[in-house]
């Protein structure tokens, strides 16, 4: 008799568990739309449903990143289910991590040994691990080859000074063979995010460390922060041009591609249009890693940008949402999505496969500038990061445009933040 | 006499003619009052309720706590907020009084008599039609320092020998956005004083030839009193809407000190730190200030309310 309602359990176990396999779960994931984005997306989350029975739904969100944030706030804050895995900023870790389940219960150590390191810190919260990083951005320096070479110089810069020398040098010789409108070094001057990525590098590579420590210290006032901030107001009207101080990426771009400037700290994108048929500098320039300071705890540092994966915690299917990010992380895809897409891997392992070398090399040489990548302090900050930002970026651009001096700029910088942090992040 | 009667006749009845008249004109107005005050009256009660909160849009859930006048309070003291204002008012007085003399030298210039003028009125409204954002990033790289037209142009005519960097020399900054606006909204003042130079009767000058006026005189004594009515539309009117300026700042200069408008300064509270409380008290601080100018105006032009 037992042994009959033994059978029949396991009968009816086997229904149910076979049913549930069979039929699988139904995820909801959304992507950005930038480019090939959606459909490289759409294509491999279609491969993990394939392999494993599930049913994925790809959801297209906004372009523009503040719109797309908006979006995700209204879902989270209603508890909605609809997306079970979101695809966010790395400066947002911070901002909706009290949403999302810790996804350190379905990845082990190793399995987080894989990714940048920076990245994975960042995106903790409160011990958490909330989000797995799945492509990036970084800041990088862009130099000239053929005007390296034509004054005598072997390679890109690996300091400040250096690079400074270097771009002296160029800018004298290029302005005297007839180009007045030639520039040592163009870069992110303006009131906006993007001086706060610049202004990082130089204060990092100082070892002024990152504006607000990741136990949520302000950390920004001291000497070898002043020294890097004042470095590059140095460079303000000598070897960059005194707009510099407005330019937004495409502004230094626009200089750069017109074959008008030695030196660019840009973004990865800006490659790809360099290289363009109609590109006056077509194959004459190169990218490295940016310098770093020449004192003895110099570092090279890198702003990081870049998307995440994550899982809501009102998603009724957690685990195989895990899953589907563990997939959508795993080498071959990122290979995939580096081979296809350009997308800049968030594993190291990655930069060094060989259809990657192969295919988009360049991507094979950005590999050093991960290893120093520096993230911005958005996930120590939470929702104050864009204060703690604006703050910094004012305060630096006060100093660019000659309207303070660095040390006071920054004690004052402190005075602010100090007041912004009030009784906590 | 007659009035009188029926005044007294209908008293009797009930309700008098005239209110029964106003009943109606309430019924009639009704419409547009209830959709002012669903499109304006509520917004500005829920911001004035807002701003005496303190409201993290980027925390969740979102939390509200009455504050009382705590934002105010800060507003008082916020620096930048004060250093926003005296711009907002430098580019306000800058740009419509520049805008108000060509925009009156454009309108007479264009309601002569010559070939061609329809084609010229057309063409003038170009830098008005075209979309401000677009039009500011165009200025934006016109001004660059290394690629700019501008520059290019001046040194050309040999007007300076170096190049400016118009929108980020903190001297420059202000100055340079003003003329951007110069530029794009002259077409429009012209367009309202064009207008108001249309209505005045040919009569007049010819009365003004017949009794030997001077040029001057003609637009001195006929020209200038005429057109009042219609210079104090388009100067309120502009005055107004320079007040509110965001885009062009916005897209020019960002959110640098220097340039920072009040209503850059609100959106960045707003939408970038998402502090809906103090946010919401800028912007009945910005709803106060313009207040304030439409009062001077109307106290001291003599503008008729009614």
């Amino acid at each position: 008799m037992k042994r009959i309602w033994l059978a029949l359990l396991v009968l009816v176990g086997g229904l149910f568990g076979g049913a549930a396999l069979a039929q699988g779960v139904t995820l909801h994931i959304s992507c950005g739309a930038v480019g090939n984005e959606l459909t490289l997306c759409k294509d491999e989350s279609q491969a993990w449903a394939q392999q494993t029975g599930n049913t994925v739904v790809v959801v297209s969100t906004p372009n523009s990143s503040t719109d797309r944030l908006a979006l995700y706030q209204q879902q989270l804050g209603a508890q909605s289910d609809s997306i079970d895995v979101y695809q966010i900023d790395v400066v947002w870790p911070g901002i909706l991590g009290s949403y999302f389940i810790d996804l350190g219960k379905y990845f082990n150590q190793s399995d987080l040994s894989g990714y940048i390191p920076a990245l994975v810190t960042n995106d903790q919260y409160e011990g958490k691990q909330v989000a797995i990083p799945w492509f990036n951005d970084a800041g990088l320096l862009y130099y000239r080859t053929d005007l390296l070479k034509k004054y005598g110089f072997d390679g890109p810069p690996t300091t400040w000074d250096q690079l400074t020398q270097m771009a002296q040098k160029i800018q004298a010789g290029e302005r005297a063979a007839g180009n007045d409108k030639f520039w040592g070094y163009v870069w992110q001057g303006n009131a906006y995010e993007g001086l706060t990525c610049d202004a990082l590098e130089w204060v990092y590579s100082y070892g002024g460390g990152t504006i607000v420590d990741p136990q949520g210290n302000i950390t920004i006032d001291n000497a070898k922060a002043a020294a890097a901030i004042n470095m590059a107001a140095g460079w303000v009207g000598t070897i960059s041009p005194p707009g510099v101080t407005s330019y937004q990426e495409e502004d230094a771009r626009g200089v750069w591609q017109a074959g008008n400037a030695a030196f660019m700290r840009n973004w990865p994108y800006a490659y790809n249009p360099g290289q363009s048929a109609d590109s006056p500098i077509k194959d004459k320039f190169g990218v490295a890693a940016l310098p770093k300071a020449s004192t003895p705890d110099g570092q090279n540092a890198a702003t990081l940008g870049g998307w995440q994966l994550a899982v809501s915690r009102f998603s009724k299917h957690q685990a195989e949402a895990a899953d589907l990010v563990k997939y959508l992380t795993s080498p071959q895809v990122e290979t995939e999505r580096a081979v296809k897409g350009s997308f800049l891997p968030s594993r190291l392992a990655v930069y060094d496969d060989p259809q990657v070398i192969q295919q988009n090399n360049f991507i094979h040489q950005l590999k050093p500038v991960f290893a120093s990548a520096v993230a911005r302090p958005a996930t120590a900050t939470k929702q104050k990061y864009n204060q703690v930002s604006s703050a910094f970026w004012t305060a630096v651009h006060n100093v660019l445009t000659g309207q303070a001096q660095a040390n006071q700029a920054l004690a004052g910088l402190k005075t602010q933040l100090t007041r912004i942090k009030g009784t906590g992040w | 006499m007659q009035e009188t009667a029926v005044k007294k006749r209908s008293a009797k009845g009930g309700i008098s003619l005239e209110s029964r008249r106003a009943r109606t004109a309430w019924l009639f107005l009704a419409p547009s009052l209830i959709v002012i005050a669903l499109v304006a009256g509520y917004p500005l009660f829920r911001t004035i309720q807002l701003s005496l909160t303190q409201t993290n849009l980027l925390q969740f859930p979102l939390k509200s706590n009455f504050v009382g006048l705590l934002n105010f309070k800060f507003l008082v003291q916020d620096a930048q907020w004060w250093r926003s204002v005296q711009n907002t008012v430098v580019f306000t007085v800058v740009s419509v009084a520049a805008e108000t003399l060509l925009g009156l030298g454009i309108a007479m210039l264009v309601n002569a008599k010559f070939p061609g003028r329809g084609a010229m009125r057309t063409a003038m409204l170009i830098p008005w039609a075209i979309p401000t954002v677009v039009s500011a990033q165009m200025w934006r790289w016109m001004y660059n320092d290394v690629y700019g037209v501008i520059n290019d142009m001046l040194m050309k005519l040999h007007l300076t020998d170096k190049a400016y960097a118009w929108l980020a020399n903190p001297r420059l900054m202000l100055p340079a956005v003003i003329s951007v606006d110069v530029w794009k909204t002259t077409p429009f003042m012209a367009l309202l004083l064009l207008a108001g130079l249309q209505s005045i009767p040919t009569e007049l000058y010819e009365a003004a030839r017949v009794d030997g006026a001077t040029p001057w005189q003609n637009f001195v004594r006929v020209t200038l009193p005429l057109l009042r009515p219609a210079l104090l539309v388009a100067l309120i009117f502009r005055t107004l809407d320079a007040l509110r300026v965001f885009d062009a700042i916005y897209v020019m200069t960002g959110t640098t000190p220097n340039t920072m408008s009040m209503a850059v300064y609100a959106r960045q509270q707003l939408v970038d730190f998402g502090l809906l409380g103090y946010g919401s008290a800028m912007s009945v601080g910005i709803f106060v200030i313009i207040g304030l100018f439409v009062v001077a105006y109307v106290v001291s032009l003599g503008v008729e309310v009614d």
